[in-house]
């Protein structure tokens, strides 16, 4: 019986692989959406000390971007969070993951900052409320601060163009 | 028409693969010497008839033939030539035509390296390579055919992705592949002898020079991808726990495991069940390393192009060949009794928690690398890993096995006295104590607890195998004479145990040494990193074969005396419209100096970045002795003697048949 353990081990790893083949990674399905985001108090990369509520942000929406200095993925998606401020087509919010502020700084100063304020969350608390899988993500944040999108994985000019500005259209009406 | 040739050899070489399967299996099954002696002249064909295939597509690469399809989608008329042979492999069909050329080529060697083999057994290995070759070929051949025309044909080609034009794609992936296809023998050669019913300490002995090579093939490959990445990348970095890298160092993992076996099993004749388990698992994951690769089912920067088709033809052939030879295991398991048993002071036990400690250490590599997806198809939570997760769960798994490492170098075989054990540790102790006193003495970098503790545990690995060869010769009458005559098998296993030392000390101090400053410059000013100060000296256009760019010159000083002149680029591709960042570096075995620039920031300033690395280079010189090592250890004439003794008792109907 013994020499068959491998083989069952085997066979669950294979199922966990074709439940796995079906789904897109990049496409998870955010049980938030349509709900209020999560509450938070968290210090920014700038001012590590002072406290930034949920509260602070509502208002107008904004794109919560996940991320961290130790991510491939960030560097391949920065250019184009770059561009996206620039057009002033809607406001970036950072979220530093698992993260430390050296490292975190450094990179920004490096390659560009293109958020507003970035949430500096070393231990992942935020993270952890979202349901951040992988990082990169990114969250569309409402005026009245739900969460009405995401995206998992680097954002591509195709997404972009396809549903986040789509919807971030419609959510334009609504401001003053 | 070269490129029909090339398909049509390509046909030919899985009509050969099928042939190769059967027949020489169920000669071995029934007898039949004919059928058996088929094996070797079909493995020989196949390699031909695949290399047809290679070349007919490197013909339509150097010639610019862009209405073949994966041409133009990869090629383009202004990339050198040694970039347009290299973009051969550079995406999933060609890349998979080399795992296929490699493959046929290892079953080409094993048959001119098998004839010491019983022709049974011989028949049973090359079956089984040629086994795997069908289902690869099955599946170039539908799903990812690298001949497709495409008519009519693009003017020009969408250009090689500019990450990948560079040297490291012309080494890396054929060394790479070399390693992972090359565990398809220790795969094929534990198959046979599970088929044969036959697992003796012969057959660990006839496996071992092919594992060794593979190992030190993959250990070379693995090497260079992470000299690449930290050239190339403009990233810094040498190590990512990317997904991809996962794919290759789980592997590596086991294969190290492996290898250490084996040599148990060859020279005391135990861990049998073990050892074919490895030999099983290290190719398995070479296969799931190509499953997550090419699958789509995790997100990596190295992923090719996906395809939910493929990942299913790849996910049944996993199953297939994994499964069926864990279900053989399973069913043949029984048979495979150890000979002989061992006391807990012994070097077997040294050996046995060390194996065990490598493949736990690869079991969390690959949970880590798998959890997104099992927790996703679970429908449970969501948990992103990086490396924060592997540092702290891989670290701490790798030390206990460097302290063992050093324990199991001078334990004896079978039954070793505990204070016989510690007398014979005195001499490595002391050593490793120097050592560290010297190291702390000199290096600044050296004195954190952190690295006082990398530097150890590096020390004790060195100080023991150094220790184990002095203790070896002074014992003899003339220790020189005594050094000279030492077995290849021995000298290769302390070459890489030294590498693996000096890998240590590399990974501990570029790990917490490292200074890094990220500043904005203008020509003339300066940064300072460190005892450096980089001075951006001037900024100027550039213009490549198929881009254009800024390099940027910076001069480096340190005390006020002048160290290096460093240029470090920033490029513009034209087909692709991506730009690159070429980092100027200044290689050296106490540090790196290393500058990239950045972001352009307005006209003339640039965010730039500036790192001091210490002891980068070795990371990399450790890996080459650790290969060094595989490579000298293979070379030992006593696996060829051994064999052919073997192989002429079994052929006068000794214990040993295939």
């Amino acid at each position: 019986m013994r020499y068959a353990l491998p083989l069952v081990l085997f066979a669950a790893l294979v199922g966990f692989l074709y439940v796995g083949l079906h789904r897109d990674p990049r496409l998870v399905p955010s049980p938030l959406i349509g709900k209020p985001a999560p509450d938070f108090a968290l210090g920014t990369l700038a001012t590590p000390d002072t406290a930034v509520k949920r509260a602070d942000l509502l208002g107008k929406p904004y794109l919560l971007n996940v991320w961290a200095s130790w991510c491939a993925q960030c560097r391949e998606e920065h250019p184009l969070l770059l561009d996206l401020q620039r057009t002033g087509q809607v406001t970036l919010v950072g979220l530093n993951y698992h993260d430390e502020l050296g490292a975190a700084r450094a990179w920004l100063t490096e390659r560009g900052d293109p958020y507003g304020l970035t949430l500096f969350d070393p231990e992942g608390r935020l993270g952890l409320d979202l349901g951040v899988y992988g990082v990169p993500e990114t969250f569309l944040v409402d005026a009245t601060g739900t969460i009405r999108y995401k995206h998992v994985g680097p954002l591509t000019n195709d997404v972009l163009a396809r549903e986040l500005l789509p919807l971030l259209a419609q959510l334009a009406p609504r401001q003053p | 028409m070269i490129a029909e040739l090339g398909h049509f050899a390509l046909a030919m070489a899985l009509a050969i693969g099928v042939l190769l399967t059967l027949v020489p299996l169920i000669g071995a099954q029934r007898g039949n010497v004919l059928w058996m002696s088929l094996a070797r002249p079909a493995a020989r064909a196949q390699f031909l008839f695949v290399a047809l295939a290679f070349a007919a597509l490197a013909h339509a690469f150097i010639n610019n033939d862009f209405s073949l399809a994966y041409v133009a989608q990869n090629s383009n008329s202004a990339l050198p030539l040694a970039y347009r042979i290299s973009a051969l492999w550079g995406a999933h069909e060609g890349s998979l035509l080399l795992w296929v050329l490699l493959l046929s080529a290892w079953s080409c060697a094993v048959s001119f390296g098998s004839r010491g083999l019983p022709l049974a057994f011989s028949a049973r290995v090359l079956a089984v390579m040629g086994a795997i070759s069908v289902g690869f070929l099955l599946f170039m051949l539908a799903t990812s055919n690298p001949f497709l025309r495409q008519l009519p044909p693009p003017s020009d080609g969408a250009d090689l992705n500019p990450l990948l034009q560079d040297f490291g794609l012309v080494v890396h992936p054929p060394m790479l592949y070399t390693g992972y296809v090359g565990f398809s023998v220790a795969f094929a050669f534990a198959i046979a002898g599970l088929i044969g019913g036959h697992l003796d300490s012969a057959w660990a002995r006839w496996a071992r020079p092919w594992t060794l090579l593979a190992w030190t093939f993959l250990t070379l490959g693995i090497a260079l991808g992470s000299w690449w990445a930290y050239y190339e990348l403009g990233w810094g970095g040498w190590w990512f726990w990317d997904p991809v890298e996962n794919a290759s160092f789980m592997p590596w993992l086991l294969g190290t495991a492996l290898i250490h076996s084996l040599a148990a099993t060859e020279k005391r004749d135990v861990f049998k069940s073990w050892t074919v388990l490895l030999a099983i698992g290290a190719f398995g994951l070479s296969l799931l390393g190509t499953f997550l690769v090419r699958s789509g089912v995790l997100t990596s920067v190295h992923a090719f192009a996906s395809d939910p088709a493929r990942g299913v033809f790849i996910l049944v052939f996993l199953v297939l060949v994994i499964g069926g030879a864990l279900a053989l295991y399973a069913w043949r398991g029984t048979s495979m009794q150890s000979g002989a048993s061992y006391a807990l002071t012994s070097r077997e036990s040294f050996l046995l928690a060390n194996s065990v400690l490598l493949t736990v250490s690869c079991a969390t590599v690959l949970l880590g690398t798998l959890y997104p997806l099992v927790l996703d198809a679970l429908g449970l939570g969501k948990i992103s890993v990086g490396p924060p997760y592997f540092n702290a769960v891989f670290v701490p798994l790798m030390a206990p096995l460097v302290v063992l490492l050093g324990l199991g170098q001078h334990a004896r075989w079978k039954q070793d006295r505990f204070a016989e054990l510690c007398r014979g540790l005195r001499l490595p102790l002391l050593g490793t104590l120097v050592l560290l006193a010297t190291a702390v003495a000199t290096l600044s970098e050296a004195r954190s607890p952190r690295a006082v503790f990398g530097l150890a545990l590096a020390f004790w690995v060195l100080a023991s195998s150094v220790g184990g060869v002095l203790r070896r010769c002074r014992a003899r009458s003339a220790p020189w004479a005594a050094f000279m005559h030492l077995p290849a098998a021995y000298l290769g296993q302390h070459l890489a145990h030294i590498g693996f030392a000096v890998t240590i000390i590399g990974v501990t101090l570029v790990s917490l040494d490292t200074v890094d400053v990220h500043s904005r410059a203008a020509p003339g000013d300066s940064v300072t990193a460190g005892d450096y100060v980089f001075t951006f000296a001037a900024a100027t256009p550039i213009e490549g074969p198929n881009y254009d760019g800024t390099a940027a010159r910076f001069e480096v000083t340190r005390d006020g005396e002048h160290v290096t002149t460093l240029s470090a680029e920033k490029r513009n591709y034209h087909v692709r419209g991506m730009p690159m960042t070429e980092a100027g570096i200044a290689p050296g075995l106490r540090r790196d100096l290393y500058v990239s620039l950045g972001e352009p920031l307005d006209e003339k300033t640039w965010s730039v970045r500036v790192s001091v690395k210490p002891f980068v280079r070795w990371l990399w010189l450790g890996a080459l002795l650790m290969a060094a090592g595989g490579a000298v250890a293979m070379c030992d004439p006593r696996f060829r003697r051994l064999a052919t003794r073997l192989a002429a008792r079994a052929a006068t109907g000794g214990a040993v048949t295939g």
